[in-house]
């Protein structure tokens, strides 16, 4: 078993997401941002200005390697072949913190490029946790886990969530990745407290907190369905969230994440002041 | 059916109900909730091919593109996670798609396309010393055996590929002639140069792809085109940086 | 196999090649970082919301595919090419068993 504080070195202040565009205006003035964040599966090229852009950034930043496709959760083996880009990146990278995603996205050989849904059941928890010993080892590091956003339930499940990813990390020794945006929309989504959430959740195993924006949709009853587009600012219900959540944990490191319409530097690292201001309101 | 296998099916085939017992925290039926999933895919891979072939897409406007994206990516979703591989196949997916037949084209501009992303991510190289034609004896010069930088790719066309490329990324850039048109992808630093090779060029490239030494390779090429200028020829490799190696053969 | 170039004439090419050849100072990585870059393709985030785009079905026939005429295709002109059938004699006869590169 790894000990989940032993490699987890990201400081507890705001990063960001990182886009390309905003290389330039990172380096010369990266404001209340301390540490970055890449999706491991865009720095897998053999070379070329991604490559270089990440090795300047990381003699500057923090780096935080967040898996988006590795489908740990999935009813097959893990892909050989990814686990060892995966390896690779991290050698040379030697990141401060590795994540990955409690969902799954690869079927019969087939990569569908989402975060897809698993019941939460004893079954679907020995696979998750012997996945996640197979990567630990593969990348002799553990990593975090991170909560996912939820639009259905299923009807097999006989875990909660935060029981499920605490007794996962609890078999494996991997720290969890709090998504507090997720939270609030899994609990919009399926009708749970989120605060009782939080209130469940193992919050000492926690190595990283994301917050992102919310879009807002209907379901076939008229009842709000969230989705999690990371397309706009962080809701004001998920930055109270974020307070309670840390009232409760300590100042952790905190991500910004905004994938779809990207915004200028200056409207991100806003963001980021605003998680910045949060966390300098908690007592260590 | 395992349940992932219920998801995979009905999310690439939207005919398919969707899978049963999903409900929506409430023990109502799940409903309308699983086309997020649907869409997430769908749209994500879209994107995807959009970002690798925005030519194609704005060859058949925003609406053809998806329509075509969805038919590609329900009959070949990716094989990998890295999306910047995605679409290897999608050139040839164009070629056999009936409904764009009329656009003979397409399917050799996707080529070119899918490999400006390739250079864009290969291995860096340091380029060639240009001093080491100067360092060879001259009878041992036919011998030079040159390493391409492994930036460099060659799409051969019969169509006017690279004025198609052009016309589509250059404000102004004039109609394309109808002539056959090859094209070397080099990457001088970090960002792919598509140039457009005159005659010969590609037979001459080709012949260093395959191991050929500079003396064999030019003569091919002067087979092939008569008026081949292995002059401009080597000049374009030498100033993008595309030769990384020469060795000698040993003497037999 | 076809024959070499005559050495002469291949001396003459380098030479000139060389000569044209302006040896720029390549930039310095640091400053070559800075060009554009292409957006990564892995991104963590959702699509549409419940929109159709992923339950629509693909109508392979008839007036659906009128919609490429939105495209630069329908500026571009191709003579003789454009109908996809004059591909010019000998060019059919192209290897296009290309290395592996």
């Amino acid at each position: 078993m790894l000990d989940q504080t032993q490699q987890n070195t990201l400081p507890p202040a705001p990063g960001v997401g990182y886009k390309p565009q905003h290389y330039a205006a990172i380096l010369s003035d990266p404001g209340p941002v301390g540490w970055l964040e890449i999706h491991a599966e865009n720095y897998m090229g053999d070379g070329g200005r991604p490559i270089a852009q990440l090795r300047h950034l990381s003699e500057r930043f923090p780096i935080s390697v967040h898996g988006v496709g590795l489908s740990i959760g999935g009813e097959g083996r893990l892909d050989p072949d990814h686990l060892a880009r995966l390896r690779h990146l991290c050698d040379w990278l030697q990141p401060a913190s590795f994540s990955e995603h409690l969902a799954w996205s690869t079927h019969d050989s087939a990569f569908l490029n989402d975060l897809l849904p698993l019941p939460y059941t004893s079954e679907t928890l020995l696979r998750v946790a012997d996945h996640i010993d197979q990567l630990q080892q593969a990348l002799a590091r553990p990593m975090l886990l991170e909560n996912p956003s939820s639009y259905l339930a299923f009807a097999e499940s006989t875990w909660s969530e935060p029981e499920f990813l605490a007794e996962i990390a609890h078999r494996t020794g991997c720290g969890l990745l709090l998504d507090v945006n997720n939270v609030f929309v899994s609990a919009t989504n399926l009708g749970f407290s989120p605060q009782g959430y939080i209130d469940a959740f193992p919050l000492d195993r926690v190595g990283e907190i994301h917050l992102a924006g919310h879009d807002t949709d209907h379901d076939d009853h008229g009842a709000p369905l969230l989705i999690d587009s990371h397309g706009r600012e962080v809701a004001d219900p998920v930055w109270t969230l974020f307070d309670y959540t840390l009232a409760r944990s300590g100042p952790r490191p905190a991500l910004i994440e905004w994938d779809n319409d990207v915004p200028d530097w200056p409207t991100l690292a806003a963001e980021a002041a605003r998680a910045a201001h949060a966390l300098a309101l908690v007592p260590a | 059916m395992t349940r992932q296998a219920q998801f995979h099916a009905a999310i690439l085939d939207p005919a398919q109900p969707a899978p049963p017992g999903l409900t929506d925290g409430q023990n109502r039926p799940a409903g309308r909730r699983f086309s997020v999933y649907r869409n997430n895919v769908t749209h994500s891979l879209t994107e995807a091919l959009e970002q690798t072939f925005p030519v194609i897409r704005k060859l058949i406007g925003a609406e053809g593109f998806a329509r075509l994206a969805r038919a590609y990516l329900r009959a070949h979703p990716p094989a990998s996670p890295v999306l910047s591989r995605y679409g290897a196949s999608f050139p040839a997916f164009l070629d056999g798609f009936e409904p764009l037949a009329h656009l003979g084209y397409l399917g050799d501009t996707a080529r070119l396309e899918r490999a400006l992303v390739d250079s864009y991510h290969a291995a860096d190289a340091a380029s060639l010393d240009p001093a080491v034609f100067s360092e060879t004896a001259p009878d041992a010069l036919p011998g030079l055996r040159l390493t391409l930088a492994p930036s460099v790719r060659l799409v051969r066309s019969a169509w006017p590929i690279h004025a198609i490329y052009r016309f589509n990324t250059e404000d102004g850039a004039p109609q394309p002639p109808a002539t056959p048109q090859d094209v070397l992808i080099t990457r001088p630093d970090y960002d792919p140069r598509p140039r457009l090779l005159p005659p010969g060029g590609a037979t001459f490239v080709t012949a260093l792809f395959q191991g050929h030494a500079l003396g064999q390779a030019a003569g091919t090429a002067t087979e092939t085109a008569p008026d081949f200028d292995l002059a401009a020829a080597l000049g374009l490799l030498l100033s993008d940086n595309a030769l990384i190696h020469a060795t000698l053969d040993s003497p037999e | 196999m076809s024959n070499p170039i005559k050495t002469a004439a291949l001396l003459g090419a380098v030479a000139t090649a060389l000569a044209t050849h302006a040896t720029t100072a390549s930039a310095a990585e640091q400053e070559k970082c800075y060009g554009v870059a292409l957006a990564g393709q892995n991104d963590c985030k959702a699509g549409a919301g419940t929109s159709c785009a992923g339950s629509s079905t693909v109508d392979y026939q008839g007036n659906a595919w009128k919609l490429v005429d939105k495209g630069t295709c329908a500026t571009m002109e191709l003579p003789a090419m454009a109908d996809g059938t004059a591909r010019m004699g000998s060019l059919e006869e192209l290897d296009r068993d290309l290395p592996q590169s």
